[in-house]
């Protein structure tokens, strides 16, 4: 193995897929006050640039140049670790989501060697396939917590606290919904690999085998997300801004990245797992995983333009009296239906 | 970031001085923040008819912390002054106030022990927009003029220049 063309192939494939993604955050940021303006009948940002889009760069800009507050009293470590958690933790699951399927040859001649590209992925459109694929998604995911729970205890607020805490309680009790949603797709593809679950569903998309185990991984995607209707960590009439209450400039915009990469991340881990991955017919792969993943990101802001919030009693009921046995049930028949046709 | 508290105010940053503040006028956002009936009208002015959306100014941040701009709204009684006091110091730098309505501007028809007589024997204004109460139209025209004067702004203002020191002081 070429350990140089491994590093060098590799840090190629993150430069273009943080590039792609820090883009994507920007613009899913200008896509949701567009279509939250179209959705409540009014135009949304169109002042700055064509058809508002330079939006995303002012904000940049302004929160560049904003005073960076600590307030006293806080603990300055954990206030500054907080935000870089929370959106470390919420890039590191687009290591493992294949956005196409060969991008390089599988082996290319360079100054007469030849070199084999097919050993650990190179050639593919990840940027790293692992056996563990899917268990390392939902352990980026948890880790996510942190960021929030920290952000609310090392700021010195009772509101961020309690935010904090909100946040914790609504992940840990959806974590569970959403791993025990995702088993299903597992038994099919029997493989925890997410390449390899994209190639499963080369002919037929998982969620005609799957419909139930997909609403509820949309429903506690959701909740994870920390979106409406399940956005109670930020709720701005009992908590002013939940966690992020002491934030101010970049830091606060490290918050907010985190948040809109994780529902870009979401809908890209929906898409592999049950909508087919980048196959589709005709158009080139990536277009078909962008395509994929987009519609469901503007279903997230859909429903935030649609839906009122969930009382917290409400939320705990959903998550431990609903989604948690059906998905036990999803996991049961698909199960028992497997043992069935392959006897 | 804070970059601006270390960079200073000098001629090589003129030119970044410019981009900084085309910035800041496009993304103002304002404290969620209401008084009296002036906040109805700065409500409309966020809703679909005068849609303030199309400055980037609909988010409406519920912290002080990440608020660019505080709407004084309506009539402020002394009570209240403390509480008003205590958001603006809470909003980070650079910030700006504008004071909605005849209230505000100078107690309005309240001539009273009460009422404060103008909202600038406290904060330092920098838009006024009469009306009692100014429609939506006239709150977006102050906001227009605010453009205009954060396009002038240093981006260190005096104000930002001493608040800074003391905060260091009260640090130190």
């Amino acid at each position: 193995m070429n350990l140089p063309l491994l590093i060098v192939v590799s840090v190629l494939k993150i430069a273009v897929v943080m590039g792609v993604l820090l883009t994507c955050v920007a613009y899913t940021v200008l896509l949701e006050r567009k279509v939250l303006g179209f959705i409540q009948l009014r135009y949304g940002p169109n002042r700055v640039g064509p058809w508002g889009l330079l939006q995303p760069v002012a904000d940049l800009i302004k929160l560049m140049f904003k005073e960076d507050f600590t307030p006293p009293g806080a603990n300055k470590y954990l206030f500054l670790m907080a935000p870089v958690i929370t959106a470390g933790a919420a890039f590191l699951p687009f290591a493992v989501i294949p956005f196409a399927g060969n991008i390089l040859p599988p082996e290319i001649t360079f100054y007469g060697y030849k070199i084999d590209l097919t050993v650990a992925a190179l050639n593919q459109g990840v940027v790293a396939d692992t056996n563990i694929g899917l268990l390392y998604i939902f352990a980026m995911g948890s880790l996510g917590v942190y960021g929030a729970i920290l952000g609310g205890w090392a700021s010195n607020n009772k509101y961020s606290l309690l935010g904090g805490l909100r946040l914790c309680a609504q992940m840990v009790s959806y974590e569970l919904a959403l791993g025990l949603s995702v088993i299903g797709v597992i038994m099919l593809a029997g493989s925890l690999s997410t390449v390899q679950i994209v190639e499963a569903q080369k002919s037929i998309p998982f969620i005609v085998y799957q419909p139930l185990g997909f609403v509820l991984f949309m429903v506690a995607a959701m909740a994870e997300c920390g979106r409406t209707p399940f956005d109670l960590i930020e709720c701005e009439n009992e908590l002013v801004a939940g966690y992020q209450t002491e934030y101010s400039s970049m830091k606060w915009a490290l918050f907010m990245m985190g948040e809109y990469t994780h529902i870009i991340v979401a809908s890209a881990i929906a898409t592999t797992l049950f909508l087919g991955g980048w196959h589709g017919p005709v158009l080139p792969p990536f277009v078909w995983f962008m395509g994929k993943t987009f519609a469901l990101v503007f279903f997230f802001i859909w429903v935030r333009g649609t839906f009122p919030r969930f009382r917290f009693d409400q939320l705990m009921q959903l998550g431990w009296k609903v989604l948690l046995p059906l998905s036990l049930v999803n996991i049961l028949v698909t199960g028992a239906v497997i043992l069935l046709i392959k006897g | 970031m804070g970059i601006e508290e270390h960079l200073g105010h000098n001629v090589l940053t003129t030119t970044l001085e410019k981009l900084v503040d085309w910035g800041r006028k496009n993304s103002l956002w304002p404290a969620t923040f209401g008084l009296a009936c002036c906040a109805i009208e700065m409500i409309c002015t966020a809703a679909n008819r005068w849609d303030i959306a199309r400055f980037g100014m609909e988010a409406f941040r519920a912290s002080p912390r990440q608020a660019d701009v505080i709407i004084i709204a309506g009539t402020v009684v002394k009570k209240m002054m403390p509480a008003i006091q205590r958001v603006y110091d809470q909003m980070s730098e650079p910030k700006w106030v504008i004071a909605m309505g005849a209230c505000a501007t100078s107690g309005g028809i309240f001539d009273s022990y009460a009422v404060v007589q103008g909202i600038d024997k406290y904060l330092p204004v920098d838009v006024y927009v009469p009306g009692c109460p100014p429609r939506p139209e006239g709150l977006l025209y102050g906001i227009l003029k605010l453009h205009e004067q954060i396009l002038r702004d240093p981006f260190l203002t005096q104000r930002y220049k001493e608040g800074l020191q003391a905060r260091r002081e009260v640090a130190a």
